[in-house]
């Protein structure tokens, strides 16, 4: 197991006071709570400093860390000494509301982890009571909320065991995913939550609806965007062109002097529905490039000939 | 061990959900959400609290709510910022992709 150093997480001296380590938390707990910061890593970097902060902002558990001594580096290969915290008395488990099975192994060896009645909020502690409801994001194709799919999912949950440690338990299950399902949509399926208690019912899962970014459509609500390339000469004559579909390839008529960035709209083609969306094919101008003589000399004639300055409006 | 389910489970899309089903299904109180409500950070459809409707997208917002709260200490009125900004960037995000897309080689 790899050794923390909890110091060098919030970017702190061994001496720091209480106010600097928790000034440097705040200040890490903002840029990278998952909620702001999208990037990846940044989820992983709010747990660690949480963890850090977990340790260094209790004088108690600080200072049985630091009795480890100054000598560690993080990453070393750590194992705990015997009596390593002899003489040391955690109040109540000295256990906040963080959660703690985002908390590394390193973590639990010098602290053991929360009972299951720590913590967490266990107020409903009669005979039955309904389960907790849960709630996972899942990734799906543009294509399965056109046509409908049956995906299999895995879920990892917290679980507390017979000796009351929590573990994260991975579980499989296949789900329908239902034809027009929209972005930012929960699918609820029920009884799929924590078992009730006593004659309580289970509780629900929600699943939030995502859709994998194929770098090709974009969906906004049941409305699909897409890009269609176009020849110029198809842009100023117009015509028929063969356009791709999430349901199939279909013949697209682009209007005489048709620009970039124009929208055509191809109706009831978005997300089926009550109300199905819309498809847009976004125009894209695609110029080709002079390989040739011949080529070169055809755009010395329409240069000629043409006299279109695209910089008149620019005043130069 | 993890236990594997072979069978397919059939899911409903949530189109809205009622205050308690909003509670539940987030973990939280419903006191709270009463309170996101009136500051204007959630607007369900109906009149009275037993007959408020939320949208489907209200368990996400309850959700980093909840988060922006509990991990970061932010005030109600933070939270109805931070969560217009939040929405703001999602939107411009995803016209950037789209713009990303449209840049022909």
């Amino acid at each position: 197991m790899d050794f923390k150093d909890y110091y060098e997480t919030l970017g702190l001296e061994r001496g720091a006071t209480q106010d600097e380590v928790k000034r440097a938390y705040r200040k890490l707990a903002r840029k990278f709570h998952p909620d702001v910061n999208k990037e990846p890593g940044a989820e992983e970097k709010f747990k660690e400093a949480g963890e850090a902060y977990e340790v260094l902002k209790d004088p108690e558990k600080r200072a049985a860390y630091d009795q480890l001594g100054a000598n560690w580096q993080a990453g070393q290969d750590f194992r705990a000494p015997p009596d390593w915290n002899d003489g040391f008395e955690f109040s109540g488990g000295g256990y906040t509301e963080a959660n703690e099975e985002d908390f590394s192994d390193f973590f639990e060896t010098l602290f053991g982890r929360a009972r299951a009645q720590g913590a967490r909020q266990q107020s409903s502690r009669q005979f039955h009571a309904h389960g907790q409801d849960h709630y996972a994001r899942i990734t799906i194709d543009l294509k399965d909320a056109y046509e409908g799919a049956t995906r299999t999912i895995s879920l990892q949950a917290p679980e507390v065991d017979a000796s009351g440690h929590v573990t994260l338990k991975t579980r499989s299950i296949r789900v329908n995913i239902p034809k027009g399902v929209t972005e930012g949509k929960h699918i609820r399926l029920a009884g799929q939550g924590t078992p009730g208690i006593g004659q309580g019912k289970p509780g629900d899962l929600y699943l939030e609806i995502n859709f994998r970014d194929d770098g090709h459509y974009t969906a906004e609500g049941r409305d699909v965007y897409f890009d269609l390339p176009i020849t110029p000469w198809e842009a100023a004559m117009g015509g028929k062109v063969k356009a791709p579909t999430p349901n199939g390839v279909v013949e697209l008529k682009i209007p005489q002097n048709a620009h970039a960035g124009q929208k055509l709209r191809l109706k009831g083609r978005g997300i089926p529905g009550k109300s199905a969306g819309d498809l847009y094919a976004v125009l894209q101008i695609a110029v080709p490039p002079a390989k040739t003589d011949e080529d070169r000399k055809l755009y010395e004639q329409m240069a000629r000939q043409m006299k279109f300055d695209p910089r008149a409006k620019l005043g130069v | 061990m993890a236990k594997q389910t072979a069978k397919v489970v059939s899911g409903e899309v949530v189109e809205v959900v009622s205050l308690a089903e909003l509670c539940r299904s987030c973990g939280v109180r419903a006191e709270w959400v009463v309170e996101l409500v009136e500051e204007g950070i959630l607007e369900p459809e109906g009149a009275a609290p037993a007959r408020w409707r939320f949208s489907s997208v209200s368990i996400t917002r309850v959700r980093t709510a909840w988060r922006l709260q509990h991990d970061l200490g932010v005030n109600k009125a933070g939270i109805a910022v931070a969560l217009n900004l939040i929405d703001e960037r999602e939107a411009l995000n995803q016209l950037v992709r789209r713009l990303k897309h449209a840049s022909i080689d």
